[in-house]
């Protein structure tokens, strides 16, 4: 992989990235060790996982869901893998526990 | 010429620097080469202060302290007769001395006949025309009474120069009065 | 002493002019002796309306060098200063702001490092920043510190350079000493220096990103940048000294030479011990018929070593002035160590010694540099093993 990045030569002073955004490129998922997991039935849409989430992961999306008791919520809460670092701070921060922290297989 | 080294005496606040700088200004307008600067190190209202001028006809290189001038210059009349004050003076340098008393006096309190004295009564000169005891363009008039070092119309504009106009005129008439009533023993 | 008029200015002012002439954008201090009135007549040149420029007071060096690495980021003309402590405070910082290619200016008053705590000069704070990433100058003379001030922007700006720029004066000795001095009036500064931001800022229209993570992918390569950002600077150095000398016919190099003509033997200095070593040649070696000359190192880094050695190469033996030390080194005072190892990769063999002298504001008097001169010569004959392996300690209690 190396031996495609530019030389010192062309890259620009100081080690500015010119290109804005381009951070989504870099994936972080392969850090993590644990996956959390988001119980949708035990979800109560607080929010703070949302809140909490260092790496801004979890997502909030306009998509409905009914529980099995027929709790009915407009919003759900689910999680980018592609960034997720898997620290836990969801988890440790769900008042529901709704977040279960599973081995990552990969 | 040659080299020509002063050292003046003061308390914080008493314009002793200033005095340094403006000697230095007129030497430069005389056509010498000058430097002036303080005492280094931590500066206090009312504490003693020391401040320097080097003259020279040819380039000053060194930024070494005085340590035999050829002139100390005292501007606080509570100072004469401090072994701080004569320390390193030259024999048949400048003792100037703001004080009421005659220069044979001050050179008894001194007890250095090889030295010349020049006295002047600064304090009073300079209460009368600030109201207040800053005294160092009177200080500059005696030493330039005293040892020719500079002409007074250099000095002059030296003090043109450095002070603000409405400062201007009343250090003028200071530094002529203590030009003209200064009293020496050489 | 013709032509301009000259003013009487410490080396602190005759510093605060120039940068009232740079007309910066930005200024971030923190008191500190014996740099304090530098940042003090500029607050007082802001306060009057003669310089429009956002002062920002910090609660440290370390906050006064980030907001000067965030505003020259934002695309200003950013000035700092300080000595000693506030340097040692800078240092986490002075090697970002080099890295992030941010063309800083900083006056550095030079004094002593603690302990014990001493306020007087030596090059302990300069020589510690030797190695920041930092272009380095240092001057002798008031009008050189003012200038300085002046040339440190066109070098650090330049598009080649960007890097932060340090100019250099003596604490006490030169940032409290009157000399005259002709200042640079603002509209032909900013003629020399046009207010120009030739360097990648933060700006919303067009986002990047400064000061990201350079993974060990990454990394090296912004290093090496910085190493042939210091070559370019030496290039941009000469360049604009050049142009200098034609605007305001003060001509600077980044090696001063003394009497070094017809001289056999050197020493080497920088900063104000330079001018005493000036005033011994004169008054004291030349009238004795020693052939004696003084290399003054004005360019610290990048460091001359081109030059430097083409004149030492001719002579018959040197000594060194160093004003710090660096404890335990192999050769003792940091000039001396560039100034060696420029010897060995040049193939000089001069016997070079080293001098430590005048360490926290102990005056360098002439019998101290006749001890030096005396030493020197005593090299006479030998070889570069005969060279002492340790400095001579010149001014010290045994
Ligand atoms: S594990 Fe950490 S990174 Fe992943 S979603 Fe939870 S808080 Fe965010
Ligand atoms: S913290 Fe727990 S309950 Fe709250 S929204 Fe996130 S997953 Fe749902």
């Amino acid at each position: 992989m190396t031996a495609q990045l530019p030389g010192w030569k062309s890259l620009p002073p100081g080690a500015v990235i010119t290109r804005p955004g381009s951070t989504v490129e870099y994936k972080t998922h392969d850090w993590r060790t644990l996956r959390p997991v988001i119980d949708q039935e035990r979800c109560i849409r607080c929010r703070l996982c949302w809140l909490y989430c260092p790496e801004g992961t979890i997502i909030e999306l306009d998509k409905p869901y009914t529980t099995k008791t027929g709790r009915k919520y407009t919003r759900t809460y689910e999680i980018n893998y592609d960034y997720c670092k898997g620290c836990g701070i969801c988890a440790q921060e769900c008042p529901a526990k709704a977040i279960k922290m599973v081995e990552e297989v990969r | 010429m040659g080299r020509f080294e002063i050292r003046w005496h003061g308390r914080g606040g008493m314009g002793a620097v200033t005095a340094a700088e403006l000697t230095a200004m007129a030497a430069v307008k005389t056509g010498y080469y000058a430097v002036a600067f303080p005492e280094f190190g931590a500066e206090r209202r009312g504490a003693p202060v020391k401040a320097y001028t080097r003259i020279d006809d040819e380039p000053i290189y060194e930024k070494t302290p005085i340590e035999e001038p050829d002139a100390v210059v005292v501007l606080d009349s509570s100072m004469v007769g401090q072994e701080a004050v004569l320390h390193g003076l030259k024999s048949g340098g400048w003792y100037i001395a703001n004080t009421a008393r005659d220069p044979e006096e001050v050179r008894k309190i001194i007890g250095r006949d090889d030295v010349k004295v020049a006295t002047v009564n600064a304090t009073k000169l300079a209460m009368e025309v600030f109201k207040a005891p800053i005294v160092n363009t009177a200080m500059i008039g005696a030493l330039v009474a005293a040892t020719g070092i500079v002409p007074l119309e250099k000095v002059e504009e030296a003090v043109r120069d450095r002070f603000p106009e409405r400062y201007v005129d009343p250090n003028i008439k200071l530094l002529r009065q203590a030009y003209e009533s200064v009293r020496k023993v050489v | 002493m013709a032509g301009k008029k000259k003013l009487p200015l410490s080396g602190n002012t005759a510093i605060a002019y120039a940068v009232k002439a740079a007309d910066v954008d930005v200024i971030s201090a923190y008191p500190i002796t014996p740099q304090t009135t530098i940042v003090e007549k500029l607050t007082e040149f802001v306060a009057n309306g003669e310089l429009d420029a956002e002062v920002i007071h910090v609660e440290s060096e370390h906050s006064a060098l980030s907001a000067a690495v965030g505003a020259s980021a934002a695309g200003a003309r950013v000035f700092t200063a300080s000595s000693s402590q506030g340097i040692a405070l800078m240092y986490e910082i002075m090697f970002i702001a080099s890295s992030m290619r941010l063309p800083i200016v900083m006056a550095m008053a030079t004094r002593a490092l603690s302990a014990p705590i001493n306020i007087w000069n030596d090059h302990s704070d300069f020589m510690a920043a030797s190695d920041t990433g930092w272009v380095m100058m240092m001057a002798h003379t008031n009008q050189e510190a003012h200038d300085d001030i002046i040339l440190a922007y066109k070098i650090a700006e330049h598009p080649d350079v960007l890097l932060p720029v340090i100019t250099a004066i003596d604490g006490y000795f030169m940032s409290h000493t009157i000399e005259p001095v002709e200042p640079i009036e603002r509209e032909e500064a900013l003629k020399f220096i046009p207010k120009k931001v030739t360097w990648s800022v933060l700006d919303p229209d067009n986002p990047v990103t400064m000061g990201p993570l350079g993974t060990p992918e990454w990394y090296y390569e912004f290093k090496r940048q910085q190493h042939e950002a210091m070559k370019k600077a030496r290039e941009v150095f000469d360049e604009a000294t050049k142009e200098f000398e034609k605007v305001f016919g003060r001509r600077y190099e980044p090696v001063e030479y003394f009497m070094m003509d017809d001289a056999e033997y050197a020493l080497v200095a920088m900063g104000s011990v330079a001018g005493n070593v000036k005033a011994y040649i004169v008054k004291e070696a030349r009238k004795r018929g020693i052939k004696l000359g003084l290399i003054r190192v004005k360019l610290f880094r990048p460091f001359p070593a081109e030059e430097i050695m083409e004149v030492i190469s001719n002579l018959k033996a040197v000594g060194v002035i160093d004003r710090a030390l660096a404890f335990g080194s192999s050769y003792g005072g940091p000039l001396y160590g560039d100034i060696l190892s420029a010897a060995y990769t040049r193939g000089v063999d001069t016997p070079i010694v080293n001098f430590v002298a005048g360490l926290g504001g102990r005056p360098v008097t002439f019998r101290d540099i006749k001890a030096m001169v005396d030493a020197t010569l005593a090299l006479d004959g030998k070889t570069r093993k005969d060279v002492p392996k340790e400095p001579y300690f010149i001014g010290v209690r045994e």
